[in-house]
């Protein structure tokens, strides 16, 4: 019987971590390419309103942002409490928009520029009177495909 | 002085740990959220001098009215949210050809042949003072119903879901349920 076992004081192999680095990478490479970063810092507090009928916006490099909200505490003795506009990276007024659009619209190409989706990002304490001036500014400019950002309602 | 020195290979033990460190900040980085909302149209802007426009039937019009405390008249009465999506959906359908709802004309569709399509219109007017997230709700309601109703249809004719659908099947149920909600210039009573 002892034929076989030559060696009976064997110790187990250690695991071999070579391959961990390529473990690590093919995650690393994973994130790296789903990954969005976030194009801007919001200085307004927004909490989105929820809703069921939603859609989702598909390719986002077609998509301008037009956040409105309350300042963010640090911003709050310049800009006051109440409701503003955020574009980009900084606060505006109702009468930047069509500036903004057409600075979006000039970024893309001609053939894409009739799919471009607005999207509002209104926090839901707002009142209608600031989005509606948002909405005229964009039918002047006929921005007319929006999208209004929600959360799905959980039931 | 014929020793043949070896070159120390670079460790590479250390790789995984920098890997580890660029893998966790993109892991912190990163953000997975998917934006989606309410899609809507806007209407464009009517033409400097317009010519009046036709009338249209009381009937034919499901007027909405939101005001600055948030509250709800449909048609003239006072609703809550949750029941707006019905009312919604039998305006747009008219199932027993009730007088008081919208007249149908008939249409020739595609795939359906010679049917009644609605001629309801769908007019949601809100106050300066309404708050957003009454407005969301609302929409989201008044889209429900629209949607309802064609996923219903889909259902009935195609045996599948809307979104499942061709583009030409779409096409023609769009037609029988259009999307019509038009929205009024808001009136300046509760402002503030």
């Amino acid at each position: 019987m002892s034929k076989f076992r030559k060696d009976d004081s064997k110790e187990l192999p250690e695991v071999s971590t070579a391959s961990l680095p390529d473990i690590v990478f093919m995650l690393l490479f994973f994130f790296m390419s789903t990954t969005t970063m976030r194009e801007v810092t919001l200085n307004v507090k927004i909490a989105l309103p929820q809703a069921t009928e939603l859609s989702k916006l598909e390719k986002k490099s077609l998509v301008s942002y037009i956040y409105v909200g309350t300042p963010q505490p640090q911003f709050q003795k310049m800009f006051g409490t109440e409701p503003r506009i955020q574009l980009n990276d900084q606060f505006a007024e109702v009468s930047d928009i069509p500036d903004f659009i057409t600075s979006e619209r000039q970024a893309h190409n001609e053939a894409e520029v009739p799919q471009m989706i607005t999207s509002l990002k209104v926090d839901e304490y707002t009142k209608m009177g600031i989005v509606t001036d948002i909405k005229q500014e964009l039918r002047k400019i006929s921005a007319l495909h929006i999208n209004y950002s929600s959360r799905k309602r959980v039931k | 002085m014929g020793s043949k020195k070896k070159v120390p290979g670079i460790p590479s033990s250390s790789l995984a740990d920098i890997a580890f460190l660029l893998l966790i900040f993109f892991l912190v980085s990163t953000t997975m959220d998917v934006d989606s909302g309410l899609e809507r149209k806007l209407p464009p802007m009517p033409p400097e001098e317009q010519e009046d426009t036709p009338p249209i039937k009381e009937r034919n019009v499901f007027v909405v009215l939101v005001n600055a405390k948030n509250q709800l008249l449909v048609e003239g009465e006072l609703t809550r949210v949750e029941d707006l999506r019905d009312k919604a959906k039998n305006f747009m359908a008219n199932p027993d050809d009730d007088a008081t709802l919208p007249e149908k004309k008939m249409v020739d569709v595609p795939y359906f042949g010679e049917v009644p399509v609605t001629k309801g219109i769908i007019s949601l007017r809100n106050d300066v003072g309404t708050q957003y997230k009454m407005y969301i709700a609302v929409q989201n309601e008044l889209v429900g119903a629209i949607n309802d109703l064609r996923e219903d249809l889909s259902k009935q004719k195609f045996g599948r879901s809307f979104n499942s659908l061709n583009l030409e099947h779409k096409k023609a149920i769009q037609e029988i349920y259009p999307s019509r909600i038009s929205e009024a210039e808001p009136k300046r009573v509760g402002d503030k």
